[in-house]
């Protein structure tokens, strides 16, 4: 938010409004639970209902009804053609064939996890880097920002397309540097399944880095100059100033890109799908659910299964997520 | 670092209540544009769903359609579809409210389709209109399990090894007929420092045209349904033989498949860097036009003389009619038309790789290419579909595609891979 003294006049309520009486009476004393906030009359009610209401209705459909859908229909056998009839009931048997029968299963499980740690490890570095010379007001920084952040916003097609024209193993622009420059035979960059996903990786994030820059951008715009000046009064230089005042002054923004970098990771899929639909060394969990699912495959079941599987592993660290936040409130 | 105890910017409750009515009324409105007059009941309108979107397929559809207009007093509204996307949503398209005529292609999925009652029966128009206008093979390819006829067909292309005649006789090769020829022929190219046989399977289906042409060598056209059908083992002698002759292949083989997409292999092919490709007629959109002449193509050679090569793998589109048009005597005129020879010679002279599948198709203004692919499909014993066309989509994409991309990069577990294949057939097929 703006500093108090530069922000507009902001438009309060006028003092009459139950809703500022409310704002108050919370703000001051708790609220006793039969008390004042909710006897404003009908139309607060009503305002009160639809804010809770619409937006819950919201994601009890678009969310839990579908999630809880497909955990029902991961304990089924079904191609989607037909009436809800047609679906066969056969337990937990798409899990076991997921385990066992399903071999790109294991792959797609420790590619994801690969991912994971590699965009943790070096787009996040990278962005927050580039972030922080941004942030120094370099000449044309405007200019080397929208650079950095173009991945982000070109389309899918467009990615697919530009990484082609590099890693080609005929063709590309890489195979033919490196046999400029020293002599190197072709390598297979897509084709090798030991190579194609570090290869799928630097294509990644290379997009991660702009959207994390930005994000620390916004962040760093926001802490206070005071707090840089005072340090710098103290004695510390540029590297202490930042490990030691400005990045802990940045934990909300560090929140949303732990968020945000492992919704990511679990998410990946259109890079490897526009290169070779997610198989041979590019298997990914949403892959592997869209090759079942919405693919012309309409395994619906054991799609679904597989989409379970990954909604656990969400779980996980939505479960982390929020308990730090809950934590953070308390405090 | 406290947290701000302001409070945020001043988004009114009113002013938020309006916002949210704005939009909840913009959500009506597209339901109150479906009232008033219903143009779907118009009885001169037939609907239609085309898959092919590149110019020359758009113009043949125009011709096509232009001469239907003038002929009948119907107007047929074409709505176009991205192959790809397509081919994946055909599903759920056919279960929702689809048009009246609707591209698809023979095999497996036609058979599948008309089992469910997603589509109607057509055996009245190949029995009426459209009788001695097919071959007993194409014929087959759109016949259900019931023995009735789901498909008119339009066009296929052969699938077979096209080659560079001039790079033939720069270095006096010959076609090969046989299995011995063929590796003699890889093992010539080889010694003049070309890739014999060029391999691009990056996105996978490309491999089974190899799969599929080794098996109905090695294992006749029946085994090819069967196996399809899942009825035939994956694990037995039959396949693992396949698998053998496709190693014995393998290193005559571009290196790197699985990185190599299927246009980087048709542009080696084209430059000569490559021997020979196996690919569909296709292959002769992407030449340029001053050296139309100088493609040509050879069918897969022998390998087993009791087998011969009688079966030409040739994927045939065509169009089926929905369960329940709108429009049924309307959709039928225009799937007589389509069937019809001047339909499909029109569509032929503006994308001339898709060749009618009419048996009375005039080859006068073919050229050399295409007349000879179209006498290789009507001289074919049998026309096998390629395999993503001619079994369960599921086992296609998620089990076959894998398995083929696996034994690419390790070819020597072929016994490991067929009895994989083999329990996932079973996990599949139920």
């Amino acid at each position: 938010m703006a500093p108090h003294g530069t922000s507009p006049p902001t438009p309060s309520p006028p003092p009459s409004s139950p809703t500022a009486t409310s704002d108050r009476n919370r703000r001051t004393a708790p609220r006793p639970r039969t008390g004042g906030a909710l006897r404003n009359g009908r139309g607060d009610r009503i305002t009160v209902a639809l804010m809770l209401g619409v937006p819950a209705a919201l994601v009890l459909g678009l969310v839990w009804l579908p999630a809880l859908a497909t955990v029902v229909l991961s304990f089924t056998r079904w191609d989607g053609i037909g009436g809800l009839e047609t679906i066969e009931w056969i337990g937990v048997q798409n899990y076991v064939d997921a385990f066992t029968i399903y071999p790109p299963f294991g792959p797609a499980l420790s590619n994801n996890l690969i991912w994971l740690v590699v965009l943790f490890t070096v787009p996040t570095v990278l962005g927050m880097f580039l972030a922080v010379l941004l942030d120094r007001q370099l000449r044309g920084g405007a200019l080397y920002q929208s650079i950095f952040y173009m991945p982000v916003v070109l389309s899918l097609a467009l990615i697919g397309f530009i990484w082609q024209l590099i890693y080609s193993r005929d063709q590309g622009l890489l195979n033919a540097f490196l046999a400029f420059a020293a002599d190197a035979p072709p390598v297979d960059w897509f084709g090798n399944p030991d190579l194609n996903l570090y290869a799928v990786l630097v294509a990644a994030g290379w997009r991660h880095t702009g959207y994390i820059m930005l994000l620390y951008l916004a962040g760093l715009k926001a802490v206070d100059p005071t707090l840089r000046e005072a340090a710098a009064i103290d004695g510390a230089g540029p590297v202490r100033t930042f490990t030691s005042v400005v990045f802990p002054a940045l934990l909300p923004i560090n929140l949303v890109v732990v968020v945000v970098t492992v919704i990511d990771a679990l998410r990946a899929f259109d890079i490897v799908w526009v290169i070779n639909r997610g198989r041979n060394g590019l298997e990914l969990i949403s892959a592997l659910v869209t090759q079942n699912v919405i693919g012309e495959a309409s395994r619906v079941g054991f799609g679904s299964a597989l989409a379970v599987v990954m909604l656990l592993i969400s779980v996980v660290f939505i479960v982390v997520y929020v308990a730090t936040m809950l934590r953070g409130a308390r405090r | 670092m406290h947290h701000s105890d302001r409070d945020p910017p001043a988004l009114r409750r009113r002013t938020l209540l309006r916002a949210l009515a704005g939009a909840g009324t913009l959500g009506a409105l597209p339901a109150l544009g479906g009232c008033g007059a219903d143009p779907r009941n118009d009885p001169r309108r037939v609907t239609m769903a085309f898959n092919r979107v590149q110019e020359m397929e758009l113009a043949g559809m125009n011709d096509l359609l232009d001469v239907f207009h003038a002929a009948t007093d119907y107007t047929v509204e074409v709505d176009n579809f991205e192959p790809n996307s397509y081919q994946e949503s055909i599903n759920n398209y056919l279960q929702g409210t689809p048009d009246d005529v609707i591209a698809w292609f023979g095999g497996y999925r036609l058979r599948f389709f008309a089992e469910r009652g997603l589509i109607s029966d057509l055996s009245h128009l190949w029995d009426g209109p459209l009788a001695g206008s097919f071959s007993q093979a194409h014929k087959e390819l759109c016949t259900g399990d019931d023995g009735k006829q789901y498909l008119v067909p339009y066009y296929s292309y052969p699938w077979a090894f096209y080659y560079r005649p001039s790079l033939f006789a720069e270095h006096g090769y010959e076609p090969p007929a046989t299995r011995a020829e063929l590796l003699d022929l890889c093992e010539r190219m080889r010694d003049d420092g070309l890739d014999p046989i060029g391999y691009g399977t990056r996105e996978g289906w490309p491999a089974m045209g190899t799969f599929d042409y080794l098996n109905l060598r090695i294992n006749g056209p029946e085994f090819h349904t069967d196996l399809a059908n899942g009825d035939a083992p994956w694990d037995g002698p039959e396949v693992r033989e396949v698998f053998s002759a496709w190693a014995e292949l393998l290193p005559h083989h571009q290196p790197d498949p699985l990185g190599r997409s299927f246009d980087e292999a048709q542009t080696a092919l084209l430059r000569k860097e490559c021997g020979m490709l196996l690919a569909g007629l296709f292959v002769s959109q992407a030449l340029p036009e001053e050296e139309a002449d100088d493609l040509d193509f050879f069918v897969f050679p022998e390998y087993d003389t009791s087998v011969g090569t009688g079966a030409v793998e040739a994927p045939t589109d065509g169009f089926m009619l929905s369960a329940d048009p709108r429009n049924p005597e309307g959709a039928e005129a225009l799937l007589t038309h389509i069937g019809g020879l001047e339909a499909q010679e029109l569509y032929a002279d503006r994308d001339p790789q898709a060749l009618p599948a009419h048996v009375d198709t005039d080859t006068a203004s073919f050229s050399d290419l295409e007349r000879k692919a179209l006498e290789l499909i009507d001289g074919a014993e049998t026309i096998t579909q390629f395999l993503d066309r001619d079994t369960r989509p599921d086992f296609a994409a998620v089990v076959a595609i894998p398995a083929f991309q696996r034994f690419l990069r390790q070819p020597d577990d072929i016994r490991e891979l067929t009895s994989d294949l083999e329990r996932q057939k079973r996990s599949v097929f139920g």
